[in-house]
């Protein structure tokens, strides 16, 4: 049965996130955005010890809730909401701080990957940390200088040399990582090719400690926006990691087959809908702005008129509220459909790309709207256009989610539409 | 609980309507858009799906349990994706039936609803649109005045589907100018009533199959009872939003064959020595409309979902209108750029949606869920 209702116990997180969001992580936003580097030490213990496993569901489980099913007796059988309530809740954070939410701690991409494709007793190893007392940072480590959306392209190489993977190269853009390598003892994974000539089925994730001789970082980013969330270079030297921190098989079975590399992409068809909530939550941050603000000022929104009468603000305003609301329902049903093991690729991508385009314009006109107010740095406006810009980026692009739609709408392989 | 998963019933529904759509309604689009005629099997064949009785109760000689407006939503689609005119035309009873079924009296009921429930097409009309430049359903031009057991209407409209055609004709009108959408009432005035003069049909740039017409009224009486609803009146909004969300499904039906016809045409057509959909500029066209089609369906969705649940649903239906709107230009005109030349000739259907597509934004009343 077709139904937007959310479930009593989504409606009640929803309700103490954005709590949350409103008192404690609004009131920072503005210095941890000036201040950028500096980290909220005591929210983020608060939210450690709070959340436990690091927002759980938000940026992949921990683990427990598997745990827990599996031992526990046999229980009912409740449809799983696991990714819808990670999705709501993201989008309650994100509308109190989009920087600051994506510098919490907790498993993030890494512990996605490794609740992905890990072996039980490798989720064992790398997740049961964050359960611990302390704050504790996954993270992970794709994009190279000469390969982003191209993830094919990773020059980074990992040999076995007896009972350790030896690993070079250079990586870019990870999100996290030094709160995961150097302000706590968390991980990355490290995507990197076992064999250059097999192309995608060469490249494999390996899980690379906090620590490990022969992995520094070598930059911390200076950002348009999300700054409290820091974004660094890491550099391998003969690093040197354990042979069973392979997540996946070593094998490059066939070259004309890249089962391991899908198996491990497949971490985003969970989380590209979770990047799309981000997105939202910002985009809504925004809107509820301007229309406050509209209020205050005794400016009617006429909704239910016909649009040729409306004022350009009338229009603006229902059409960033049309298009948020689109965005959130296909977000949903691409959650939905994870949670109800049902292919999510296509839908997962559609929402990120909505989400994505959707939110940089509604932030971009809103400071528009808003005139000599929105460009001022006295309203968190202008940093919420600022923010919601990564979304359209990280996690593929606006356009690497248009051409995987096209993709699977056109029935075309990726040799057939580049 | 949160899902997105159609009931069996509602499966039903989408196949049918769906299987009617591409067996019997699509084939005869062109032949229908050209001549502005409408073949009669194919109206009696679509009456026989049942969904107007279908929401009728069997107190009213229907055979169904009420409106159910997602219901509803998930048919049109599927019929607009065979003919926008087609559907609209075998739905010109819904204005008028649902209207009644929701806020009229029982004696309207009774005297009404059956006449919809018989097992051969009934059409009836709808007055709301007028033809000013700035029409606005808050703003409406036709007044009705209370003149002792009669109200007497006067003003003029057009955009009346099948109006010569029909028994009755839902007018709508304003009891009390001024007041915007609460200011607005609903008659149901015979055809043939002194005073409503039905004009000669009208020429539209799209839905050119469909017979609408436009209809003045000077010193137009009716009795106190023809007011929908009697003595209370109804809710202007409410019926007004319950058609938006009936336009804008059919908008995505009608927008997702376009849709589908650009998709299986980008695969084919070959320049350059690959199929045009092997670009981007193509491609990216393909995959922008495909995830707006689905977007709108949600809006619509949700806004119905909200109509059956007996939430506030006018904002939602108006913004999933408007934006269905946006959303049929945008496919629409994709789908004859993505089609180049041909796209242009009416040997292909782009350019017939084309058309249709712009009407979502002038079309109200019309059609309902």
């Amino acid at each position: 049965m077709i139904d937007f209702e959310l479930s009593p116990r989504i409606k009640a997180t929803k309700n103490m996130i954005h709590m949350f969001a409103e008192q404690a992580v609004r009131p920072i936003a503005r210095y941890y955005d000036e201040h950028e580097h500096e980290k909220p030490w005591d929210l983020f213990k608060m939210v450690h010890k709070f959340m436990g496993g690091g927002m759980a569901g938000a940026f992949g489980t921990s683990g427990k809730e598997e745990k827990a099913e599996k031992e526990g007796e046999p229980k009912e059988k409740k449809p799983r909401e696991t990714n819808l309530a990670g999705a709501v809740t993201i989008e309650e954070i994100f509308w109190g701080d989009a920087g600051i939410a994506l510098s919490f701690p907790g498993p993030g991409l890494g512990g996605a990957a490794v609740q992905a494709s890990g072996t039980p007793e490798q989720k064992e190893r790398f997740l049961s940390r964050f359960s611990g007392d302390e704050p504790v940072w996954g993270a992970m480590a794709i994009t190279e200088p000469e390969a982003g959306s191209d993830t094919a392209n990773i020059k980074t190489t990992a040999v076995l040399d007896g009972d350790e993977w030896v690993l070079n190269g250079e990586k870019i853009f990870v999100t996290s990582g030094k709160s995961a390598l150097e302000d706590s003892k968390g991980f990355v994974v490290v995507w990197a090719t076992v064999d250059r000539k097999a192309g995608r089925a060469g490249i494999k994730p390996f899980v690379v400690e906090h620590g490990t001789p022969g992995m520094q970082i070598t930059k911390i980013e200076d950002k348009l926006g999300i700054r409290c969330s820091d974004t660094v270079s890491i550099s391998f030297m003969d690093c040197r990691i354990p042979k069973d921190n392979i997540l996946g098989s070593p094998e490059v079975v066939d070259k004309t087959k890249t089962e391991g590399f899908k198996k491990a992409m497949a971490t985003f068809d969970a989380t590209r809908p979770l990047v799309a909530a981000m997105a939202i939550g910002v985009g809504r941050a925004a809107l509820d702005f301007i229309k406050e603000t509209l209020k205050e000022k005794g400016v009617e929104i006429r909704y239910g008129i016909n649009p040729n009468r409306m004022t350009v603000l009338e229009r603006e305003i229902m059409q960033m509220e049309a298009d948020l609301k689109a965005a959130r329902l296909l977000t949903w049903r691409a959650v939905w459909m994870l949670d109800n093991g049902l292919r999510n690729d296509l839908q997962a991508s559609m929402a990120k790309a909505k989400a994505g385009m959707a939110v940089t314009r509604i932030t971009q006109k809103a400071v528009e709207l808003m005139g000599p107010l929105g460009y001022s740095r006295e309203y968190l406006l202008e940093k919420w256009m600022r923010d919601s810009k990564i979304n359209d980026i990280f996690e593929g692009t606006g356009q690497i989610q248009l051409l995987v739609t096209a993709r699977r709408i056109l029935g075309f392989t990726r040799e057939q539409l580049k | 609980m949160v899902s997105f998963e159609l009931s069996d019933e509602q499966k039903m529904i989408q196949e049918t309507c769906s299987s009617f759509a591409a067996d019997h309604m699509y084939p005869a689009m062109r032949d229908a858009d050209e001549s502005g005629e409408i073949p009669e099997e194919i109206i009696s064949r679509g009456w026989e799906l049942g969904l107007v009785g279908g929401c009728i109760p069997e107190e009213y000689e229907g055979f169904g349990e009420g409106l159910n407006a997602l219901n509803m939503v998930i048919a049109l689609e599927e019929l607009a994706w065979g003919d926008l005119s087609m559907a609209m035309h075998l739905l010109s009873p819904t204005v008028l039936a649902f209207s009644v079924l929701d806020q009229g009296t029982e004696e309207q009921k009774k005297n009404l609803l059956p006449r919809y429930c018989g097992e051969e097409f009934k059409p009836a009309s709808c007055a709301l649109v007028e033809p000013y430049y700035d029409f606005c359903p808050s703003a409406i031009r036709t007044v009705a005045e209370r003149d002792g057991d009669e109200f007497v209407i006067n003003g003029g409209k057009c955009l009346a589907p099948l109006a010569k055609e029909s028994d009755h004709v839902l007018v709508f009108a304003a009891t009390n100018p001024g007041m915007g959408f609460a200011g607005v009432d609903a008659f149901v005035v015979p055809v043939g009533t002194k005073g409503m003069e039905i004009g000669e049909r009208e020429k539209n740039m799209g839905v050119k199959a469909l017979a609408t017409y436009p209809i003045t009224f000077k010193d137009c009486r009716v009795p106190l009872a023809a007011r929908l609803g009697g003595e209370n009146g109804s809710d202007f909004l409410r019926l007004l939003s319950r058609s938006r969300l009936a336009l804008a499904a059919l908008a995505v039906g009608m927008s997702r064959h376009a849709l589908e016809h650009s998709r299986d045409y980008a695969r084919e057509r070959v320049a350059f020595g690959e199929p045009i959909g092997s670009r981007q500029a193509i491609a990216f066209m393909i995959a922008e409309m495909a995830i707006e089609v689905d977007a709108t369906r949600l809006l619509v969705w949700e806004a119905a979902w909200r109509c059956d649940k007996g939430m506030d649903f006018a904002k939602e239906a108006a913004l999933a209108k408007n934006y269905a709107a946006d959303m049929a230009m945008m496919v629409g005109d994709r789908s004859v750029q993505i089609m180049g030349g041909h796209g242009y000739i009416r040997d292909n259907p782009v350019e017939l949606w084309f058309r249709n597509a712009r009407g979502f934004a002038t079309f109200e009343g019309m059609v309902m869920v």
